[in-house]
């Protein structure tokens, strides 16, 4: 029997979402600050716990507010998945948006927001 | 400072009928509701029945003038426009000890002159009511009983009241009275007051408290709960008749009622309790619901349910209901203790008290003028394709159907809050929408955007039923 | 009153409504779409998150983007979209069906058409269909309405908020209720396991640290104009153990218990329901018992992909176009839902022509398999990595799977789950 590591507890858990059988992972750390993940059934687990890990990233879908009274909002997401930190920051600029209708869907509302090479992008041709 | 000849508290259906007796004669009178709209109390949840006359004895008032009420009611459906039906009731015995209350039902609903009461066999209980328990032995039928939708009937009767000159206020709350040399003047908890030479109380779950605010008899109202629930009207378990159990002491059973409507009602529960407000239902309340509805009707199905809800009956000590003028505090007219039959008996109760208004020294001399009918609001549901398509063209809204499960149009909706009803269970109770087997999930935003642009109020001003059930927090 | 012939009648302009017309359209049909709302996209156009066309487009869009697509489509062909039109009733007629439709603009209209498509999609079960007791208050929202209310009308239904179920609209709500400023106190499940998809418990629950009660019930809504606090109780074995309930201080409740195909205008129009979907009961051409009246999407069983409604919809404009064409089944053999399977759509194979089945499992597994039995002769397994009832299943038949099998006109197909 091979002699089993001891990282001691975990440093994050988290469930895998690139499958349906959804893997509860644990993150450790080993001597060389290297992540290691135990839980994972496939290596899109391990995939999946790194960029978790280092660069957390989400799609950000919301609305922003149009002038017309018979569709007072417009749905907006973001082109590419955003990462963590950025989404209060952009939920909120979202918010504070004013939209002139007509607006076609794909139209960049928000370019390049904070040098991430995310746009925000209107979801819906609205007011034609 | 306002002064009427008389002032009607509670716009229940006690107060409603007697506002509308009042509106037939020359005097002021106004009528002062606490709550956000008429009928919003005890008079909202209720079995909606009337009842066929046998269940008490005539020496209580309350059976004289549930007896006197039930024949009003045909002539008050071709006047009022609300949705009413002679049913008729069964009372189903399920054990041969139960035939010996039968009869004793039978005896007194003979006495008390219940037109066409009758003794049944086993044979005639399923030619009257098919899906009856096959162990029913027997049965008394009262071909006089009925179904209405009761918070329609108030509606009616207080728009048939202010069409004839009575002012209703509401959200008034009454909080003081000060004798006047005649009469009395009656101030709001939120400030405004008025001045009556004549006051009736009918304020149902709170006379107790009104009474005594005017100095006259102290009495107390225990409410008594009675839970239902709601089913589709696509349920397998929909009688032809209005079914009761052999009766308790406390009440007289649970019950499944066929709704005017068309949907089916079970229950209610009856408990005792202390909270004039507890409407709250409980899950074992509910399930004595379904045990006891089956018992009479097998097919009475959990998955029917589209809701459940209570309603609070207003009783006292004595068991019967409690109109008289006061002795205590001049020109002060008590109508109190109305629990069941109070619906049945209500049209009576509007005559009776305006006799006792007399009795106390009011002038009442008859209008010539008085109409007693209310407009008809056409309903696309019971219009075939050809007068809906007349309907659209008069009136595009029409056209708009607002609430799909109870097919209620935008027009019947604008309808209402014209006449009044500004609050989601307002337009409900009067237009139904929102009233079937989604309970709002698709219409409800549909009818707070149309209230808000037919009132005016903003989107935090919109309420389910007035202040503090305020429907939306805000804005994005 | 206007009248108007077609050769097919869709009732429902989302997801199902329209791929359907496209297909019949594409067959050379002529089509009418009847939607009640003032635009073509059904419930689309409120789930303005993403997660939408990976089957379909294998690309990842919000639902109004998923409608677009479709949207742009049908206004492309020559299909007539009657828009704020409402179906109010489906009657037989001479030479097929006749549709009432009631519309401010229309009056009233009678589509007369060979056949009829019923895609009106579900409605959500809301508190009266699960029984909570309590007051009622104002602030009890099912989950839909309160994303209808946010993302088209643009008002914040409440500030405090426990949600009820864990299906995925209520997962997305907790999202969206988050994102809007408000606070999600708790998502609580009566079952032991979520029913929504894992992805959405990480990145809608977990994200922001919602608490997911698992095997808990709210036993109790008070308040008394709006309401103030929910009682949760834990469930003990399947038993309410009153003893640990707890209360949670909110002003909203929002209900994600599920959804019940919106079939009460089938029903009065003959359609014989399936009882364990809610949906019609169907051939294998996805005909109800009714001649000429066939559905697909929600309206036949609560799919949890878009992408599957679609699909199943482009199959059944064109099988409807085969029975406008005469082309009926010769065979059929009855499909039946056997151990561990909660149901099977259609319930009907034609041998001549095997297709798709959906279905959806009773029991969570992983590493399962689907078993497809005739007369109990196994004739397919296929593996699935993961089961579970809120997530729905389907396997392809294939000609060869059934080339060998002798079919008699009292044979059965069975499906398990092992």
């Amino acid at each position: 029997m091979s002699a089993r590591k001891d990282y001691g507890e975990p440093i994050r858990e988290m469930i895998c979402i690139s499958c349906p059988i959804g893997c509860h992972l644990q993150l450790f750390k080993d001597e060389n600050e290297e992540l290691v993940v135990k839980g994972n059934r496939c290596p899109r687990g391990k995939e999946y716990a790194q960029e978790e890990f280092y660069a957390p990233k989400r799609v950000v879908t919301a609305t922003a507010a149009t002038a017309d009274p018979d569709a007072p909002r417009l749905p907006v997401r973001t082109d590419k998945p955003l990462p963590k930190e950025h989404i209060n920051d952009l939920i909120s600029e979202v918010y504070a948006l004013e939209v002139k209708l007509p607006v076609d869907r794909g139209a960049v509302l928000i370019e390049n927001y904070r040098d991430t090479g995310v746009n925000l992008v209107s979801s819906l041709t609205l007011g034609k | 400072m306002q002064h009427v000849d008389v002032a009607v508290i509670g716009a229940g259906v006690s107060g409603a009928s007697i506002a509308r007796n009042l509106s037939a004669y020359q005097i002021d009178t106004v009528l002062l509701e606490k709550e956000t709209d008429v009928s919003f109390g005890v008079s909202k949840a209720n079995s909606g029945i009337v009842h066929g006359g046998f269940h008490h004895s005539t020496k209580h008032l309350k059976a004289r003038l549930e007896i006197q009420g039930n024949v009003m009611f045909d002539r008050l459906a071709r006047e009022l426009d609300f949705p009413f039906k002679r049913s008729g009731i069964l009372v189903v015995a399920l054990k041969s000890e139960d035939m010996k209350y039968i009869d004793h039902l039978y005896t007194q609903g003979q006495e008390n002159g219940a037109i066409g009461i009758e003794l049944c066999s086993r044979d005639r209980m399923f030619e009257l009511e098919p899906k009856l328990n096959p162990d029913t032995v027997g049965g008394l039928h009262a071909p006089s009983g009925g179904i209405l939708e009761p918070y329609r009937f108030v509606f009616s009767m207080v728009e048939s009241a202010q069409k004839n000159g009575v002012e209703l206020m509401t959200d008034f709350e009454v909080s003081k009275a000060e004798p006047l040399s005649t009469g009395y003047r009656i101030h709001a908890a939120d400030g405004r007051s008025i001045e009556a030479d004549y006051v009736v109380n009918a304020a149902g779950l709170y006379a107790d408290r009104i009474s005594a605010i005017f100095g006259a008899e102290k009495f107390e109202i225990h409410p008594r709960k009675g839970e239902y629930y709601l089913l589709d009207r696509q349920t397998k378990a929909s009688p032809e008749k209005v079914l009761f159990p052999v009766p308790t002491k406390v009440s007289k059973g649970m019950l499944v009622i066929p709704t005017a409507e068309g949907t089916v009602l079970v229950g209610p529960t009856a408990q005792e309790i202390d909270d004039k407000e507890d409407v709250a239902t409980s899950a074992e309340e509910l399930d004595h619901i379904f045990d006891a509805a089956r018992k009479m009707m097998p097919v009475v199905s959990q998955n029917d349910v589209i809701t459940s809800f209570a309603g609070l009956r207003p009783t006292m000590e004595s068991g019967d209901f409690y109109i008289d003028v006061s002795d205590e505090a001049p020109n002060f007219i008590q109508v109190a203790g109305i629990q069941s039959p109070g619906l049945t008996a209500s049209p009576a109760v509007g005559e009776y008290v305006k006799n006792l208004l007399k009795k106390a020294g009011a002038t009442l001399t008859e209008k010539s003028d008085w109409d007693p009918f209310v407009s008809k609001v056409p309903r696309i549901r019971d219009a075939g394709p050809f007068d809906a398509d007349q309907l659209v063209q008069q009136r595009a809204e029409y056209g708009n159907v607002v609430c799909r499960c109870e097919e209620i149009s935008e027009a019947e909706i604008i309808e209402a809050i014209r006449r009044g009803h500004t609050t989601l269970d307002g337009v409900k109770y009067f237009t139904r929408a929102g009233m079937g087997r989604c309970q709002g999930g698709f219409c409800s935003y549909k009818i707070m955007k149309i209230i808000m642009r037919e009132t005016g109020l903003s989107h935090e001003q919109i309420t389910k039923r007035g202040a503090g059930s305020e429907l939306l927090m805000g804005t994005l | 009153m206007k009248e108007l012939e077609y050769d097919v009648v869709v009732i429902g302009g989302g997801g199902a409504g329209m791929s359907a017309a496209l297909s019949v359209r594409e067959q050379g049909f002529s089509c009418a779409v009847v939607e009640r709302e003032a635009h073509l996209g059904g419930i689309l156009l409120q789930c303005i998150h993403n997660g939408f066309g990976l089957q379909e487009f294998k690309k990842e869009f919000t639902g109004p983007e998923y409608a677009d697509e479709f949207i742009q489509k049908v206004r492309a062909e020559e299909i007539d979209v009657y828009e704020r039109t409402t179906v109010m009733s489906l009657t037989p007629s001479d030479d097929g069906h006749e549709s009432y439709c009631y519309s401010p603009e229309n009056g009233v209209m009678r589509l007369t058409s060979r056949a009829v498509i019923l895609a009106m999609g579900c409605r959500e079960r809301n508190r009266g269909n699960i029984r909570i007791p309590g007051t009622r208050p104002a602030g009890v929202y099912t989950a839909g309405l309160a994303q209808r209310l946010v993302n088209i009308e643009g008002y914040i239904p409440g500030k405090d908020v426990v949600i009820i179920g864990s299906g995925d609209i209520g997962l997305i709500m907790a999202r969206r209720m988050t994102w809007v400023g408000s606070r999600v106190h708790a998502v609580v499940e009566i079952q032991p396991y979520p029913s929504g998809l894992t992805r959405n418990i990480v990145q809608c629950l977990n994200d922001f640290e919602i608490p997911l009660y698992l095997s808990h019930v709210i036993s109790r809504i008070e308040g008394h104009d709006r309401v103030e606090r929910v009682e949760i109780t834990p469930l003990v074995d399947g038993i309410p153990d009153t003893d640990q309930s707890f209360y949670v201080e909110c002003d909203t409740v929002l209900l994600s218990v599920g959804l019940i195909p919106e079939n009460e205008l089938s029903k009065a129009a003959g359609v014989e329901l399936n009882p364990q979907t809610g949906g019609a009961l169907v051939d294998s051409t996805m005909m109800s018992n009714v001649p000429g009246i066939f559905a697909c999407g929600n309206v036949l069983h609560v799919h949890d992909l878009v992408d599957f409604v679609s699909e199943e919809a482009r199959r059944t404009g064109a099988y409807v176009a085969k029975y406008l064409r005469g082309q009926r089944p010769k065979r059929e053999v009855r499909i039946k839902a056997g151990a561990n399977v909660r149901y099977v759509t259609p319930t009907r194979l034609n041998p001549a022509e095997p297709d798709k089945l959906y279905m959806r499992s009773l029991v969570v597994k992983n590493h399962a398999e689907v078993e497809i039995k005739l007369d109990s002769n196994v004739i397919k397994k296929t593996r699935k990595t993961h089961v579970q009832p809120s997530e729905m299943l389907s396997v392809k038949l294939k000609k060869k799977d059934i080339e060998d099998v002798r079919f008699t006109d009292d044979s059965v197909l069975e499906v398990n789950i092992r």
